[in-house]
Order: structure tokens, then C-alpha cells, then sequence
């Protein structure tokens, strides 16, 4: 779930990190007021939840509060990829000296947050990684246990600063760090982080993504912030393959078939397991797939929950065929789900095994399941067969 | 839509105890079993695709008065 810049810079002025002075409008009028009230040069900036605001004419500078209705006049008209801004930002404008960079995500490979900092803000921060690795560090840090301010040091003082450039930053990181953890970030990221003239440090731009699944825990958070209970904040409206699967998602408890996320290509994917949905859509990608989407299935759903959510993929027009893929499965039956995309395939007027490109749930009831697959002719694989192994042969398949 | 992977054959014995018929539709979980208008147990089509193989129907009935059937091993 993805904050607005000026909603980010509340959570963010939350953990002591310093600001610029600044007011959301959403009008052109406010945002003259806005100007006014700040007393000086301002900066106005679209509120869309999108990058690229400073190319599309998203940004812009104003000296007086007339300037400042006129720019904002523009930018709230201004669609950006796709996206109605909810206002704009108007903030003072700051001279900056240096500009630095510092995220804190999740390394997946790692298994624990990760700081990223850079001496090197204000631009793409692959670039800096690519072309100035040295001047970009990378630090880990537990999840489990408190915060200590020491490994928001050593991240900043890796890149060469010191002094009470030093001391600035590390409670910048040391504060998005633990609004990171705190507030169940997925990133929290701070581009840039300006060194004014009077060698004040303060945070420019804020970008933050926090755990859908966390806004429970955090709903007194957000209606501080003023984010309604209905505002999903997606990037997009959801089409009506998404729809048609949550629904299918809720109509029975059991298990879990649908989070379906629709994709242009033309592999339907019926993916999950411990994690399994991001591997395998991943690596239908690396063997030079196109999935058609992507999905969750697990928990044991029942056999009209499988069948129905399969139905609905090998429904889409976009659709050539299906990969039934799944990590090792434990509490959901390998029988169960071979049942119900065959039914699936059936009720939705194909051949299973013509539609099915590969099914490769190996794990609990797997005898069984084969020989259910073996009865429908579909191309199963059991566990010596990688994820990886049976994405690449579902992929061959394609246009075969 | 028919039962596709499953068949489930309900002994005529079956319908002689009440207590039995009652208990198939209790012990079932996926609801494979439902009482007719005159107390008589039989089997509802559209669920007999989601059996578990759990074997309760069996456990609660005597040997050879409930067998359920795989078609898919036919």
C-alpha cells in the first residue's frame, strides 16, 4: 500500500526526521493560500501515487502565490501515467548543497531488512549502485530485535561521511529504519535527503509502501493521516478477471484460490505454496514466458474453489494454456487441486490435457493425484523436477 | 456438473437403522450425505467430488455398507 508523498512525510515527521515546511492543497486556490502562509519560493508537486512527476510536468516552482495558482492549476489537471493526482504538495523551496540517498527494504535473499545508502541522491539509485558502487552501502539488520542507532552509523559512515554530516544522517536512517519496522514497511525511502546551506539535513522527497495486510494493525495510523478504510490504493482499477477471482476467493472459506493479478500474456498461471506464486511467476519469466497472471492457491481449497478459480483462467480469451505449479504442498492435497483443475478445464469447455500444460505439485496425496492426472492425460512432474525445470517445459509448450 | 473422481454406493442395509443414516450425514465432512423426505440417506451429487477419502462413512457403518469408489482408478 502506497502513501502519498505529503501523507509519507507525516508518518515520516513522526520519527524526528526534518522537513521542509509544507501544506496539501487541493485547489488552486488552497495551494495560492498555501504559498502565501509559507512565506517564500515554493515547490509544488503532484500527489499521484506514480514516479516520473518531475518528467511529466508534475513539478513545479513559484516564487509568488499567483505563480503558485497557476502551477497548481495545471498539475491538478495533469494525469500522470495514467493517474489523477488527490492534490498537491506546496513546500518551501530549499537550496541544497549535497544531496544523499537512504531506503530500507526487505533482501529476500538475505532474509533481513537491508539499509541502502548513498553520498549520491536525487538520481536512479540502480545507476549509482551500477556505475558508483562505492559510493552506495549496503547494511543488514534484524528484524527481531530493537533498532540500534550504531548500524544507521555504519551505513552512512560506509560511504566516507563524518562529522556532523555524520551525526545528522544517522538519525535519519536510524528514524526510517525504525518506521520501517515499526510501521510494517515493505520500503521506506527517502530520495532525496538535502544538506541545506546552512548545513542543515533534511528529507526532500519520501516514499513509503507499507504491508497491505498491515493495515489493520495500523488503522489508527492511517486515519491520522486521513486514508479512508475504502481507499485500496491500487495502481490501477481492478479489471474483471481480478474481481471475478476475488469473488471466487470469497465465496468459500476453504483455502485460499484467487489475490489474482492479471497480466498481458498468454500463460495462465495457477501458482502457490510457501511462497511459491513469486518464484514460479518469476521463473515463468526467466524461461521467456508470458503469464496471463498471477495468482495464490493453498490452504487445501475445496474442489469447486479450485475448479471455479481454473475455469475463470482458461476463460480468458488471452488465454493459450495453464501451468498448475506449486512448491512442495504439506497442508494442501495434490488429489484435491488435480481434481479441480480438471474439472475446471472440463466446465470451462477444454481438453485437459491439451489445455494443461504441466502440473507439478509434488507433496501430500501426490500418488493419488497422479493417477487422477494420468487418467485426464495431463503432463504432471513430481519433486525432481525444480519449479524452475517445470516453468521452462510448461513455456516450451507454448505455441506448440 | 456429474461427479467426475467420485462414487459413493450406499448398501440398501444402510436404510434399515435411522441412527446410521443420521450418522453418515454427521460424520461427513463435505456434506456428501443428506436425509430424504422419509428419514432414507443418499448422496448429494454436487458434493461428492469434494470427498477426502477420510473413510468416516465407513468407520460408521459395517463393512461393505458404504463404498466409495474412485472412478478415476476404473
Amino acid at each position: 500500500m502506497r502513501f502519498y508523498e505529503y501523507e509519507a512525510k507525516q508518518v515520516l515527521a513522526g520519527y524526528g526526521v526534518a522537513l521542509p515546511q509544507r501544506e496539501f492543497a487541493t485547489t488552486a486556490d488552497a495551494a495560492a493560500e498555501a504559498t502565501s502562509k509559507l512565506g517564500g519560493p515554493v515547490v509544488i508537486k503532484s500527489q499521484v501515487l506514480s514516479g516520473g512527476r518531475m518528467k511529466a510536468g508534475g513539478v513545479k516552482f513559484a516564487d509568488t502565490p499567483e505563480e503558485a495558482r497557476d502551477h497548481a492549476a495545471a498539475i491538478l489537471e495533469l494525469t500522470i501515467n495514467g493517474l489523477e493526482p488527490a492534490g498537491v504538495l506546496v513546500e518551501e523551496k530549499r537550496s541544497v548543497e549535497q544531496e544523499y540517498y537512504a531506503a530500507v527494504t526487505y533482501d529476500g535473499r538475505a532474509k533481513r531488512p537491508l539499509i541502502i545508502f548513498s553520498d549520491m541522491g536525487g538520481i536512479d539509485i540502480e545507476e549509482v549502485a551500477e556505475q558508483y558502487p562505492d559510493h552506495l552501502s549496503r547494511t543488514h539488520f534484524s528484524a527481531s530485535r530493537p533498532f540500534s542507532d550504531f548500524t544507521a552509523k555504519v551505513a552512512v559512515a560506509s560511504v566516507g561521511v563524518t562529522g556532523r554530516d555524520l551525526n545528522q544522517l544517522t538519525r535519519i536512517v536510524a528514524g526510517l529504519a525504525r518506521l520501517f519496522l515499526e510501521r510494517d514497511m515493505t520500503l521506506a525511502e527517502i530520495n532525496p535527503i538535502g544538506k541545506l546551506d546552512d548545513g542543515s539535513i533534511i528529507a526532500l522527497d519520501c516514499h513509503l509502501d507499507m504491508e497491505s495486510e498491515a493495515r489493520n494493525t495500523h488503522r489508527a495510523l492511517l486515519q491520522e493521516i486521513g486514508v479512508p478504510d475504502d481507499d485500496n490504493r491500487q495502481a490501477r482499477p481492478p479489471t474483471q478477471f481480478e474481481i471475478d477471482a476475488a469473488n471466487v476467493d470469497a465465496a468459500d472459506t476453504r483455502g485460499v484460490a484467487g489475490n489474482l493479478t492479471q497480466f498481458d500474456g498468454n500463460l495462465g498461471l495457477i501458482i502457490g505454496a510457501g511462497g511459491g506464486s513469486l518464484t514460479l511467476f518469476d521463473a515463468v519469466r526467466a524461461a521467456g514466458g508470458s503469464p496471463a497472471n498471477y495468482c495464490e492457491i493453498g490452504g487445501n481449497p475445496s474442489v469447486s474453489k479450485a475448479a471455479a478459480l481454473t475455469k475463470l483462467i482458461c476463460e480468458q480469451p488471452q488465454v493459450e494454456k495453464i501451468a498448475v505449479m506449486m512448491n512442495v504442498v504439506s497442508n494442501t492435497r495434490v488429489d484435491i487441486v488435480a481434481r479441480g483443475v480438471i474439472k475446471g478445464c472440463i466446465e470451462a469447455g477444454f481438453d485437459p490435457a491439451e489445455k494443461i500444460a504441466i502440473f507439478r505439485i509434488p507433496g501430500s496425496w501426490e500418488e493419488e493425484g497422479f493417477a487422477l492426472l494420468e487418467k485426464y492425460g495431463v503432463e504432471y512432474v513430481d519433486r525432481s523436477v525444480s519449479m524452475h525445470e517445470a516453468a521452462e517445459r510448461a513455456v516450451a509448450k507454448m505455441g506448440a | 456438473m456429474a461427479a467426475m473422481f467420485i462414487r459413493v454406493d450406499i448398501a440398501d442395509s444402510v436404510q434399515d437403522d435411522p441412527a446410521v443414516c443420521q450418522q453418515l450425514v454427521e460424520v461427513c465432512p463435505v456434506d456428501i450425505f443428506e436425509l430424504d423426505d422419509g428419514g432414507r440417506v443418499r448422496t448429494v451429487e454436487d458434493n461428492l467430488d469434494e470427498c477426502t477419502l477420510c473413510d468416516l462413512c465407513i468407520d460408521a457403518t459395517q463393512p461393505g455398507q458404504i463404498d466409495v469408489v474412485k472412478l478415476y482408478r476404473e
